[in-house]
């Protein structure tokens, strides 16, 4: 298990957290736009509606960009690393930070597929990563 | 010089929210979304007419939320009287003609906080800590891995080299050897560039900014009394601002900033082209910051800034001399870098820059960058002569 700074949670994101308790990745939708909406909030930031609703998603994306870390950022250990932060486009149509663990950091680029992994947090929550697929 | 915002703006939508009981069951982002709600539906509006935001702290954060680009933005804050003088401010704006629609909005619940725990913020809503929830746990490190990201797609999507973007800190060096306050004078080569260890790939160190102390400060008065005064005048041609985003996951496009909205809209108001600019400063924070804005300010095509670059142009003696000074990577970087753009592009104009002086420079862009390519101003500065 890798140290991290764990993630606050935000009264937007409490179902989010939640399931990922139980390993289960969700994202919020507007349910007028039929658009998934990232980061987590509960109004639609296309017509201000809060008609959000939390639906299981497969966990599935394309990295969009990528940048292996030698030195830690603030977030991790100081023994961590090298790691690779990415930005994946999910499937669903929204983007999220993350990182791609299970191969060696300067093989992720731009193009890589992936699917949802999990890493634990102290307080049973899991943070959402990804492996190559 | 009297004031010309008489009869220029109205307010058209209001709203607000109060209970017997001292307490809502709202609060933070989605209290002020409900707000922005009602007043647009109030006034017949909707979120796609929005180009203003106001609020008393980070107006980016709630545009953010909303998804808003806003090309008009005030956080200033004097305590209650702030949503007044934003009111002020916007209708001045809009009388020049900056912005058509603003949203101004507040929200505090100091006692809905304290049911949940959370201690009242002091200055109204601040939001999810957005960074600290969905970013700082992958290990990302404020601001090299948004400007990593970015260079690193720009790579993938045009194949520009590393061996480009060092250029780019070759010749901000050059400068600086001609700015005797610099903190880094020594030539380096594009070896040297990526020979120095790499922070957060693509990006070296030498592709980084520097963390210096510095400071600088600037006054604006009108066109009349400047004419009597003890320097040359050096005239706002244009100006224009454009927003994006606060955080980088939250980037449309990692290639394209803010500054395709903000340098055209100033290039406009000015009346100028490209090719009228006799010296630009474009906000280095990174390599990559600056390839973008060449970019995103119309000297190259989309793409196109790896190659633009590669043949020095920039340095001295270059067709288009940019971060005279030296710049972020060689003459100073304190942490907001936009001051010294104006104060280099303002002595460059009056031309007193003894060795680093481009000949004949009339027309000069300073052109800032804050957050993480996150928001844009660009301002074209001119002489008597250009005016």
């Amino acid at each position: 298990m890798t140290a991290r700074r764990e993630p606050p949670v935000s009264d937007d994101a409490v179902p989010f957290w939640d399931a990922t308790r139980g390993q289960r990745f969700v994202l919020p939708w507007c349910t007028e736009c039929e658009r998934a909406i990232w980061y987590p909030r509960t109004v639609c930031p296309r017509c201000l509606g809060d008609a959000v609703e939390w639906r299981a998603d497969a966990g599935r994306g394309t990295v969009y960009a990528a940048s292996v870390h030698s030195k830690p950022g603030p977030g991790r250990d100081a023994n961590d690393g090298p790691y690779v932060v990415v930005l994946v486009d999910l499937d669903a149509g929204v983007r999220m930070m993350s990182n791609v663990v299970g191969c060696p950091p300067e093989d992720v680029v731009p193009g890589t597929r992936v699917a949802i992994a999990w890493e634990p947090l102290s307080d049973g929550r899991h943070l959402p990563v990804f492996r190559p697929v | 010089m009297g004031r010309s915002l008489r009869g220029a703006a109205a307010i058209v939508g209001v709203a607000d929210a109060a209970s017997p009981t001292g307490e809502l069951e709202t609060r933070g982002r989605a209290l002020e979304a409900a707000m922005i709600r009602e007043a647009l539906d109030d006034a017949g509006l909707t979120l796609d007419d929005v180009d203003g935001v106001c609020c008393s702290g980070i107006a980016t954060g709630i545009a953010e939320y909303l998804d808003l680009h806003p090309t008009y933005v005030d956080g200033t804050f004097v305590g209650g009287s702030s949503f007044e003088v934003h009111v002020e401010h916007a209708a001045a704006a809009i009388a020049a003609g900056l912005c058509d629609v603003v949203v101004g909005v507040y929200a505090s619940t100091p006692r809905g906080d304290r049911r949940h725990g959370a201690a009242p913020a002091a200055f109204g809503p601040m939001g999810p800590d957005v960074a600290a929830e969905w970013e700082v746990p992958y290990g990302s490190m404020m601001p090299m891995t948004s400007y990593a990201l970015a260079a690193d797609r720009h790579m993938a999507q045009f194949g520009t080299t590393p061996e480009q973007l060092a250029q780019l800190a070759v010749d901000a060096r050059r400068w600086a050897a001609m700015n005797p306050r610099a903190r880094y004078r020594d030539p380096i080569t594009v070896d040297d560039v990526l020979a120095s260890p790499i922070i957060a790939s693509p990006l070296h160190q030498l592709d980084c900014c520097l963390r210096t102390d510095g400071a600088g400060a600037y006054v604006l008065t009108s066109a009349d009394r400047a004419r009597d005064l003890a320097s040359p005048p050096v005239y706002v041609l244009g100006a224009a601002t454009a927003t994006d985003h606060w955080v980088i996951s939250q980037m449309p496009d990692l290639t394209v900033t803010p500054g395709a909205v903000s340098g055209p809209a100033a290039f406009a108001h000015a009346g100028i082209t490209t090719d009228d600019v006799d010296v630009l400063q474009a906000y280095d924070s990174f390599t990559i910051t600056e390839l973008l804005h060449l970019e995103d300010l119309g000297f190259c095509a989309k793409g196109e800034g790896g190659a633009f670059v590669e043949d020095g142009k920039l340095g001295p003696g270059g067709a288009l001399p940019t971060n005279t000074n030296g710049g972020g990577l060689s003459y100073t970087h304190p942490g907001q870098y936009g001051i010294f753009l104006l104060v280099e592009a303002v002595r460059q104009l009056r031309g007193s820059c003894g060795e680093r002086q481009v000949p004949n420079a009339e027309i000069a862009v300073a052109h800032g960058c804050g957050g993480v390519l996150s928001a844009t101003g660009t301002v074209v500065l001119g002489t008597e002569a250009t005016r």
